[in-house]
């Protein structure tokens, strides 16, 4: 099992035509024959996309008409910034059930505007600024390097896309292999938190242990913390392994990511790293040995 | 990206905020002028520079009994005199670091006679994804201070974007401000007006503290900071007008023009990484063995040669410098690129101090290579543990 997608989910392109988009394509294409299903262009609909290996897509004008022709639903958007939160919306209004929004750099209060869209809608939302999800074997949607994931029992959740890449690398080499990897993406404005993943990681069977990987800003990683206890008086517990990005950053200052900032005597790593252990995660002190933690933790 | 305090206020001034009358300067001749547009009796002389604690902060120059950043005059000729004081000296204050900053700009402003001091500011709310006023009555102190001993005294008050600030939520704030009389009426074109504004400019943050009620009753904006979303600075041209560099360090700036996260810090290896969470964990990473990291540096994911060799100038430049740790795990950036720019720099400016490079992910085996062939003097290491002992033992030599 998996969780979010499988070898069934079908997949749509907003932004295929562009750079971005059709190496990625071609990528998911590549990987196990991913269903990707069609290409959006409000001006080249009717048209056809061709990959550098003469792979092809059908282009639409509109996210309604592609679904409608194809049966997608998901999504992913590599539309640059400036048009990438209509593109969220668009997804949206056309009812795609999960939307996965790679691009970086989108303005906080467009995400506050999708974030209202997306409030009683049919829709979840994966990002933005994220390397996106991959089920090994099944289906890559994103941009994480297909080549080191192996089929296996950790559920993956992070909101730094190279460290998803590490925590994949590292749980791959020990053996142990990806039921799932979501990356939740870097912006303090996003569509799905810690808390959502982790709870589709307890409720799969296949996942038998999960890895999460948070950074300094904000409280989603303490919140995630309180839920976890919570879920443990059900009975509902995993085996976990954890780390948070970010000890060494001085106060006030944005590192790179958009929502990595401690500001207002909030979101320092110390006191997300004390709710995580409280919570039963073991957290690693270096982010190389997220694998062998992982694996000291089922060792018990 | 920030502003100053004078900029701010014309800003909110734009959008009907009640703010004094006040001229801003650059030169100690210009304070007499200055003064004398003011109507007086009481004047105010602020040092304008991108960091808070301004009024308690100390001037290096002026040894330990001179007064701070920010003054009270009564009369032209005090103005004058703290002008002379203050211009091109060096403030030092709770948060611009024991190097301080030197002050360039005053802002000379009508005094005010203060009833209450109250805290106001807007902010995106990220656990709820909304436009948020967090207030206070506890003004003109710090506010992380207020918040750590008595949480209780900070309210926070969450806006529905579709509907933006209800009368309702006027009242949300203005009874969490203990506001009545003319404050309130005051209260019910303000924030609005702040919200507005905060939402029309992209702002990341706007904090007017103190916010004040005057003798005579009525609010007034007596202090504005005022930050603003850089990845929504492409659509406010006005905005980028108001950047002031000389407040910024010069190697961020060179970054910037590349489009390269890059933050300054006191160690002494520089780091270039891919991905912001893994740029972190390196230095997280040297720390833990020992040292420390002189910059976070994140080229990104679309990075080409140029920019690569660009990050790579900026981070050799730096004097502090001793060593030089590049980290890459290639999702969309591939390790040719990466080891393509790095050796076009190498060529380019030289190499006098040890560089290890991690490569791992998309094109791996092409990036060993191309450095392999390079002839230069790098150290390959095989993981992100390998890669930071390596550094470290290089440095401890």
């Amino acid at each position: 099992m998996s969780i979010l997608v499988n070898k069934d989910t079908k997949v749509l392109v907003q932004g295929l035509t562009g750079k971005t988009g059709t190496f990625h394509t071609e990528q998911a294409l590549a990987y196990y024959g991913t269903k990707m299903v069609g290409g959006i262009h409000p001006k080249k609909g009717g048209e056809t996309w061709t990959g550098s290996k003469g792979e092809s897509l059908p282009i639409y004008a509109t996210v309604a008409e592609a679904k409608e022709r194809t049966g997608a639903d998901a999504s992913v958007i590599y539309v640059p910034p400036a048009g990438a939160a209509d593109a969220i919306i668009e997804a949206i209004e056309a009812e795609i059930p999960f939307i996965t929004c790679i691009t970086e750099g989108i303005p906080v209060m467009d995400m506050v505007r999708v974030k209202a869209r997306l409030e009683g809608s049919k829709s979840r939302l994966l990002g933005p600024n994220c390397p996106g999800i991959l089920t090994p074997e099944e289906c890559k949607i994103g941009i994480m390097p297909g080549s080191i994931f192996r089929k296996g029992s950790v559920g993956i959740v992070s909101r730094s896309g190279t460290l998803t890449y590490e925590a994949v690398f590292q749980t791959s080499n020990e053996g142990l292999g990806q039921t799932t990897a979501v990356g939740i993406g870097g912006d303090p404005v996003k569509g799905t938190e810690f808390i959502d993943v982790l709870e589709m990681f307890l409720a799969d069977d296949a996942t038998q242990s999960i890895i999460m990987i948070g950074e300094i800003g904000g409280s989603a990683e303490e919140d995630a913390a309180q839920f976890l206890i919570d879920e443990a008086k059900k009975g509902r517990r995993k085996p976990m392994a954890g780390f948070i990005a970010g000890r060494t950053a001085p106060k006030g200052r944005t590192m790179g990511h958009a929502g990595a900032v401690v500001s207002g005597g909030k979101g320092d790593a110390e006191s997300k790293i004390s709710a995580m252990e409280a919570a039963g995660i073991k957290v690693s002190p270096s982010p190389a040995r997220l694998g062998k933690t992982l694996v000291e933790v089922l060792k018990g | 990206m920030n502003i100053h305090e004078y900029q701010a206020k014309a800003l909110l001034k734009g959008y009907g905020a009640p703010v004094a009358a006040g001229v801003p300067i650059l030169k100690v001749e210009e304070a007499e002028a200055a003064a004398r547009s003011l109507p007086g009796p009481l004047y105010v002389v602020k040092s304008q520079i991108h960091a808070g604690g301004r009024g308690k902060g100390k001037f290096k120059e002026l040894g330990p009994d001179a007064k701070g950043g920010v003054r009270l005059a009564k009369s032209i000729e005090e103005v004058v005199a703290h002008a002379k004081d203050m211009l091109g000296n060096t403030l030092v204050t709770a948060q611009t670091g024991e190097a301080g900053k030197q002050v360039n700009r005053l802002y000379i402003e009508d005094g005010a006679d203060i009833d209450r001091e109250l805290y106001c500011s807007i902010l995106v709310d990220r656990s709820v994804g909304r436009v948020a006023f967090v207030v206070s009555t506890e003004g003109g102190m710090d506010i992380e201070a207020v918040a750590h001993d008595t949480p209780e005294k900070i309210h926070t008050i969450a806006i529905d974007p579709v509907a933006g600030v209800t009368a309702d939520d006027v009242t949300k704030i203005s009874n969490a401000l203990e506001l009545n009389g003319a404050a309130a009426e005051d209260a019910k074109s303000l924030f609005p007006a702040l919200y507005k504004a905060f939402g029309e400019k992209d702002m990341a943050l706007l904090e007017v503290n103190p916010l004040i009620v005057m003798k005579d009753g009525h609010l007034r904006v007596l202090d504005a900071k005022m930050s603003f979303d850089g990845n929504a600075l492409f659509r406010h041209d006005d905005v980028k007008a108001l950047r002031d560099e000389t407040e910024e360090d010069a190697k961020e700036i060179e970054a910037s023009k590349w489009d390269l996260a890059y933050v300054a810090l006191d160690g002494n290896i520089g780091c270039m990484v891919n991905g912001a969470g893994l740029a972190m964990a390196t230095m997280d990473i040297i720390k833990l063995y020992g040292k420390e990291p002189a910059n976070f540096c994140d080229v990104g994911g679309g990075a080409g040669k140029e920019k690569v060799a660009a990050a790579f100038k900026i981070i050799t430049a730096d004097p502090k410098v001793e060593g030089i740790l590049v980290n890459i795990f290639g999702g969309i950036m591939k390790c040719d690129v990466i080891a393509e720019g790095v050796v076009a720099a190498v060529q380019e400016v030289g190499l006098k101090v040890p560089l290890v490079v991690r490569l791992e992910g998309t094109n791996v085996e092409l990036g060993k290579k191309i450095l392999n062939e390079s002839g230069l003097a790098i150290t390959a290491a095989d993981d992100l543990d390998d890669a930071a002992k390596k550094i470290v033992a290089a440095i401890n030599g």
